[in-house]
């Protein structure tokens, strides 16, 4: 078994934001790098050398939430690597796991972990190796309302009050339950009417998952990825949802943060305070999150504690995942998805996401993203 | 076999359009095979991926998730009954508004005005149904809200008007669009017809003393009746299958009712497989296909019925 020719660490993702401007600066007079493996020599020249060499395609393919993240992530990484050809194809989580399973693809993105039986293909498709699975797309999923009327930064909800307005018990903005969180903010006497998601998404997933947990004897719906309530106005995708909330006053929607745009956006009790979404306190639910019980230092699933009291977290989140294999048959296989992961990682990568402009997702702390490295450097060609 | 045929090319020579005959005759009857095989090829195809949807089990169909434990037949039903409910409401609303238009173009306005409607008319074909969705969404979806809340709170006693809950996604809002974007196609064949009625035909009601809309009635609508059937039904086929305005417009459900104010009601077909597609998954898409093979065929069934219709009025049609 050989080792594949890229092994990323820590000091190689941070040196990734140097290699780039080496590479097109200075490019190519170090000449062939024999040793891939001297990894803390290869902090600086070695690393722009490494990346210039790879070359070939990889593509991947799933989670139309991680979409615009990985436009951009294929944008930064082609321009460190011209020679890797990275193509992400938005068919949708589970028809992307069906196609990395399948082989057709080298990595997945997806909104839901692998299911058991999933887990057991992916032994046979990795060649004996597992499959990887890394939190890399964390996106604050914001609670939007259109109440121009109000002059409060964020209009504040408890978890009660926001499963009772979704649920259709809460149904004008003066309700006691929704004042009492709100001191000092006149709330208008008007008709909510809250607005879905009319397509099957991981935001719904997401919201009714938050919804279920955080107040069961309100939201008594399992969660699904589909609106479990008939007869709502709802919208087809995330601009739909925006456009229809803000078509309507006193409408309330749920959508990915980055695309609230003028909408109000409010603040989720979260214990004793209201927390706002934010990057930071979105990324700090992820950290306070345990791992779930078939985790492994491959496939970092997180449990998300969306009934969390932790100070400063933001609970209403959406984890992407993205998908790979341990084993690669082909050697240029398991460096390119290694590199491209490391890419996708790094400092430089989730800044780039973050990007309003781009995804606007939360940057994964740290911690995680020591994690996500040692398990990145166990991809390998197979033998 | 050319220098055998050496002396009869010299004949041939004298008749050239016996070559030019049979070419066009092989590329006209080509296109003609083209067609019906495409046809076959496209139900095929719908058949074909149909299957594993209409021969799953009901535990399968459960994990689907879009269907919501319905069985085929049950996620089928509502579907197309929302399909039919909104193409109707768009001819109920279109097919006058084309009799008058196509009226006024081929008997009251001035040449110049006519000429130029009518150009206008076909120009509103040319629009891409995703501008209408655009328009329905941002323009006309405003605009009618007060209108249905009003119809809602006066005339909330006949049912179908009951419950209206803004903003106006409803199916009315999306037969109103379609109506629009099928006007150009009905008015243009109905135009084309009323055209056609003969001159003696008109003349003859006014010697008889007629006044024009008398003899609008007794020449013209007669005459055209048939045609108006036949571009009311070409008209619904575009309705029926229309994906981008309905998608945009509408807040879906999957209710069989007439509740026409209120959102989250119905859905079409071809709206619906538009939306649950990108994350429908292996099965689900086999569902969603079985869905359009229904769809297909509720569209011929239509195309068929029209056609017996105007068979059935050819006779009475005053055309002969």
């Amino acid at each position: 078994m050989k080792r594949a020719t890229w092994r990323p660490t820590r000091v190689a993702g941070l040196a990734l934001l140097g290699a780039v401007a080496l590479t097109v600066a200075a490019c190519g007079p170090g000449g062939v790098d024999g040793d891939s493996g001297n990894d803390d020599t290869a902090a600086t020249g070695g690393g722009a050398d490494e990346t210039s060499e790879l070359s070939g395609a990889i593509a991947g393919s799933g989670a139309s939430s991680q979409e615009n993240a990985q436009l951009g992530w294929v944008a930064g990484f082609t321009e460190a690597n011209p020679g890797v050809t990275v193509s992400y194809d938005p068919t949708g989580s589970s028809t992307g796991r069906e196609q990395f399973l399948n082989g057709a693809v080298q990595f997945a993105g997806t909104d839901s972990p692998l299911k058991p039986e999933e887990l057991e293909a992916a032994q046979e498709r990795c060649g004996d190796g597992e499959a990887l699975e890394l939190p890399l797309y964390i996106s604050p999923i914001a609670v939007v309302y259109n109440l121009p009327e109000v002059d409060a930064e964020h209009v504040n909800l408890t978890p009660e009050a926001l499963a009772g307005i979704f649920a259709g018990e809460i149904t004008r903005w003066d309700d006691p339950a929704i004042t009492e969180a709100n001191e000092g903010v006149e709330l208008p006497d008007l008709a909510i009417t809250p607005v879905n998601r009319s397509d099957g998404s991981g935001t719904t997933e997401n919201f009714t998952e938050y919804l279920a947990a955080v107040a069961p004897d309100v939201w008594t719906h399992e969660p699904s990825d589909t609106w479990p309530i008939e007869g709502t106005v709802s919208g087809a995708q995330t601009q739909g949802m925006i456009d229809t909330v803000s078509s309507q006053e006193g409408a309330i929607g749920y959508a990915d943060a980055s695309r609230a745009g003028d909408l109000g956006t409010a603040a989720i009790g979260v214990g004793e305070e209201f927390v706002p979404y934010s990057a930071e306190a979105a990324a700090a639910v992820v950290d306070a999150s345990p791992p779930t019980e078939d985790a492994s230092d491959l496939r970092l699933t997180i449990e998300l504690a969306r009934d969390t009291t932790e100070s400063g977290t933001y609970p209403i989140v959406l984890i992407s995942y993205l998908v790979a294999c341990s084993t690669y048959e082909s050697e240029a296989d398991a460096a390119n998805v290694a590199a491209y992961l490391s890419y996708v990682a790094s400092e430089e990568g989730q800044e780039r996401a973050a990007q309003p402009d781009v995804a606007g997702s939360a940057p994964i702390s740290d911690t995680l993203r020591e994690q996500v490295d040692a398990a990145i450097e166990q991809i390998t060609a197979a033998g | 076999m050319a220098a055998v045929a050496g002396s009869e090319t010299i004949r041939r020579g004298r008749a050239p359009g016996r070559v030019g005959n049979a070419i066009f005759r092989g590329v006209s009857s080509s296109a003609g095979i083209t067609i019906v095989v495409l046809l076959g090829l496209v139900a095929a195809f719908l058949v074909y991926r149909a299957v594993p949807a209409l021969l799953a089990t009901r535990e399968e169909l459960a994990d689907v998730g879009f269907m919501r434990g319905q069985s085929l037949l049950g996620y089928v039903a509502p579907l197309a009954f929302g399909t039919v409910l909104s193409s109707v409401i768009a001819l109920v609303v279109a097919v006058p508004l084309s009799i008058g238009i196509a009226l006024f173009i081929s008997h009251y306005a001035p040449r110049r005005l006519a000429q130029g409607l009518g150009y206008l008319v076909d120009l509103l074909a040319a629009i891409p149904s995703v501008i209408f969705g655009l328009w329905g969404l941002q323009f006309l979806q405003p605009l009618v809200g007060p209108l249905f809340q009003w119809l809602s709170d006066h005339m909330g006693w006949f049912p179908p008007f009951s419950g209206y809950v803004g903003p106006a996604k409803n199916i009315m809002t999306a037969g109103l669009v379609l109506a629009v974007m099928i006007l150009p196609i009905i008015t243009a064949t109905i135009r084309e017809v009323f055209l056609q009625t003969p001159r003696l035909h008109e003349e003859a009601s006014l010697a008889l003393g007629a006044t024009r809309w008398e003899m609008i009635r007794q020449a013209v609508l007669p005459f055209g009746r048939s045609g108006i059937i036949s571009a009311a039904m070409l008209g619904m086929g575009r309705a029926l299958g229309e994906t981008m305005a309905v998608l945009m417009v509408l807040a879906p459900g999957f209710a069989m009712n007439l509740y026409v104010l209120r959102p989250g009601q119905h859905q079409s077909i071809a709206a619906n497989i538009a939306n649950q597609f990108p994350e429908a998954g292996a099965l689900g898409a086999d569902v969603l296909i079985a869905t359009g093979l229904f769809l297909f065929l509720l569209t011929f069934a239509v195309n068929l019925a029209a056609r017996w219709v105007i068979n059935r009025r050819a006779e009475f049609s005053g055309a002969n």
